[in-house]
């Protein structure tokens, strides 16, 4: 899957791409000879055609799918309803419950995890000993899959013999039922996603940061800033694009959250709780598609996924744009 | 955030000399060089036992039994019947085979992405031909559509093709990626010089063979880097080999998450099993560890 969200979130590009180069009739007319020809095509064949074949056409076919009613064991038939599939979807108690789940735990697991990432990249930022140690190590959970990590967790979490609930009633507090709990299973949920994801996004924050002209922390120092606010005037605004960057990738990786819900009971239920309390809009998509064989509803529900992302993706490039125009 | 021709930007040691840089940080080690305190030192090595626990907690849970890891206080040692829990896992799950099926999918995958990337990577760099910008504003808007668009159809078609619990399935929708494609063409816009390709085509080479001898030799360190991300990426995806494929042939993530779902979850098994998972990555990670780290910043500073 070129779009797997893994491959999203390590695009980690910090601006929007510059627009393509168009030959610029100054250039001397050699130069055009030898870099204008069809042979441009065929290198980005191979890509296209894959892209072509397993991408842009589920697409599509996605969006047809979903105005059909139809199951998984019957895939090449199919009666049309129009848009039934999604006035059931608007209607749905699930998704709008599956809806209100990824928005909690979006914000739960994106916002903490920013912040934390942008301090832990100003610490990472000082001349350290072991700097290439702290780097690394802070990737670890990066390396480590959905599933590992989900499984790890949803033991350190179980509401007896998890080592979290032990060391709460160590300190005399009470034990929680994570898993049951509509708060303590997002919260939990949020946990992991911010444990894998923290030091990623530190790391990317740090490269931005270090390609921040010292002479500008200079300029501030001799105003007098503190370092409190070089961090907040000169750091902050320096980072802006980057920050707008994660903010996308990582609401996009919310949007489809869907191994840590689906594991964190340890069974791989796709219900999300006994009361749907951290459903999905991902783990609901899989529920109806290869639990319930409503192949059309889910088709629905995945593209109202992508009509979330677009609507995401366009506030923010709003936003990013707004404040560009300001600072000019 | 310009196209900066700074490579690695990991210790700035890395930099050649020749990097037409114009705008390097002005500090070396980073823009604020000031000395970090203790409490700089406590937090991060916090922060670093944080990321770390809970993989020796795997460690510490997989070796030992149900009844010992229930005690309190908990153990937090080691212990040696960590090779009973790898052979009930290895009985629960075949995880044996789904670490061969890991190795070969996310092997192939790599060796693709990075073959077909670095191809398109160069001609959205170099050359010219027409519709050029609106292929690449193809490929950047595809980085927004979610996974879970393309899952049904590409269900049906494997379906239909038989493909249903065969690695070809998992490996060839992978094949390439959109990120791939923009981080070979920031990086070949400013590490390949026009001049050589010139050169090359005056020698009268023809593309390909310039493409062989003159832009791969250039493009193999963000090849490499490109690898690394790609193979962890593909050892660690989740949600399409779920669907395609089952534990009777499952790669290591579908192996775990087949795991839990026992009827009796032993605690223990579970963590021995996510452990021998996992192990793989990690001791490729201690391995290429600072290169990943290198190559993530540099993906970060391209662009």
């Amino acid at each position: 899957m070129t779009i797997a969200s893994g491959t999203v979130r390590e695009a980690a590009i910090a601006a929007p791409p510059p627009a393509p180069a168009a030959t610029s009739p100054a250039r001397p007319r050699k130069r055009r000879q030898l870099t204008r020809n069809r042979w441009g095509y065929a290198y980005v064949a191979p890509f296209f055609l894959v892209f072509a074949a397993f991408s842009l056409y589920p697409f599509m076919y996605t969006a047809w799918v979903s105005l059909h009613e139809t199951s998984l064991s019957n895939i090449n038939g199919g009666t049309w309803v129009g848009l039934d599939n999604y006035r059931n979807l608007l209607q749905s108690e699930f998704f709008w419950n599956a809806a209100r789940n990824t928005l909690t735990i979006g914000i739960l697991a994106t916002v903490p995890q920013l912040c934390m990432a942008l301090g832990l990249a100003h610490l990472l930022n000082y001349k350290l000993r072991g700097r290439t140690f702290f780097r690394t190590v802070m990737l670890m959970p990066y390396a480590t899959s959905i599933a590992a990590a989900t499984l790890v967790f949803s033991q350190l979490f179980g509401r007896e013999y998890g080592l979290i609930n032990t060391m709460l009633e160590a300190v005399g507090l009470q034990a929680i039922d994570w898993e049951a709990g509509t708060v303590s299973s997002q919260v939990a949920i949020a946990v992991i996603v911010t444990w894998r994801w923290t030091g990623y996004n530190a790391l990317i924050y740090l490269a931005a940061m270090q390609s921040i002209p010292g002479e500008l922390y200079e300029a501030a120092e001799i105003d007098g800033a503190s370092k409190w606010k070089q961090f907040l005037h000169v750091t902050i605004p320096s980072l802006r694009p980057t920050i707008l960057f994660t903010i996308v990738v990582s609401t996009i990786g919310a949007v489809q959250l869907f191994g840590e819900p689906l594991l964190f009971a340890g069974n791989g239920t796709t219900s999300g709780g006994s009361s749907g309390q951290y459903q999905t809009l991902g783990l609901l998509m899989y529920q109806q598609g290869w639990s319930n064989f409503h192949i059309g509803q889910a088709a629905t529900t995945a593209w109202a996924m992508f009509m979330i992302i677009l609507v995401i993706v366009g506030v923010n490039a709003v936003i990013g744009r707004l404040r560009a125009r300001a600072d000019r | 955030m310009a196209t900066l021709a700074i490579p690695a930007t990991d210790t700035g040691r890395d930099t050649p000399p020749a990097a037409p840089a114009t705008r390097r940080r002005g500090h070396r080690g980073g823009s604020k060089a000031g000395k970090p305190g203790p409490v700089t030192y406590t937090l991060l090595t916090l922060v670093a036992l944080v990321s770390i626990f809970p993989l020796y907690w795997t460690l510490v849970a997989g070796s030992h039994t149900n009844a010992e890891i229930a005690a309190t206080p908990p153990p937090f040692l080691p212990n040696a019947s960590l090779f009973d829990n790898f052979r009930a896992a290895l009985d629960q799950a075949p995880i044996g085979k789904a670490i061969i099926n890991s190795v070969l999918v996310s092997g192939s995958i790599t060796v693709g992405t990075v073959l077909f990337c670095t191809l398109a990577g160069f001609a959205f760099a170099k050359l010219q031909f027409r519709g050029k910008g609106l292929l690449l504003s193809l490929v950047i808007g595809t980085m927004m559509v979610p996974t879970q668009l393309a899952v049904i159809p590409l269900f049906m078609m494997i379906a239909e093709l038989q493909w249903v619990n065969q690695l070809q399935a998992v490996i060839l929708p992978t094949l390439v990626s959109a990120f791939g494609v923009f981080f070979m063409r920031q990086y070949l816009i400013s590490a390949l010089p026009n001049e050589l390709l010139e050169a090359g085509r005056v020698d009268g080479a023809s593309t390909f063979r310039i493409f062989w001898s003159i832009v791969v030799p250039v493009a193999r360190p963000a090849m490499a880097v490109l690898a690394m991300l790609t193979f962890l990426t593909a050892w660690n995806e989740f949600f399409w080999p779920l669907i395609a494929l089952t534990t009777a042939n499952p790669t290591v993530q579908v192996a775990l998450a087949g795991l839990g779902s026992g009827y009796v979850p032993q605690r223990s098994v579970i963590m021995a099993g996510t452990l021998l998972g996992t192990l793989p990555v990690l001791i490729v990670f201690t391995i290429l560890g600072k290169q990943i780290v290198g190559g993530i910043m540099q993906g970060a500073v391209k662009g």
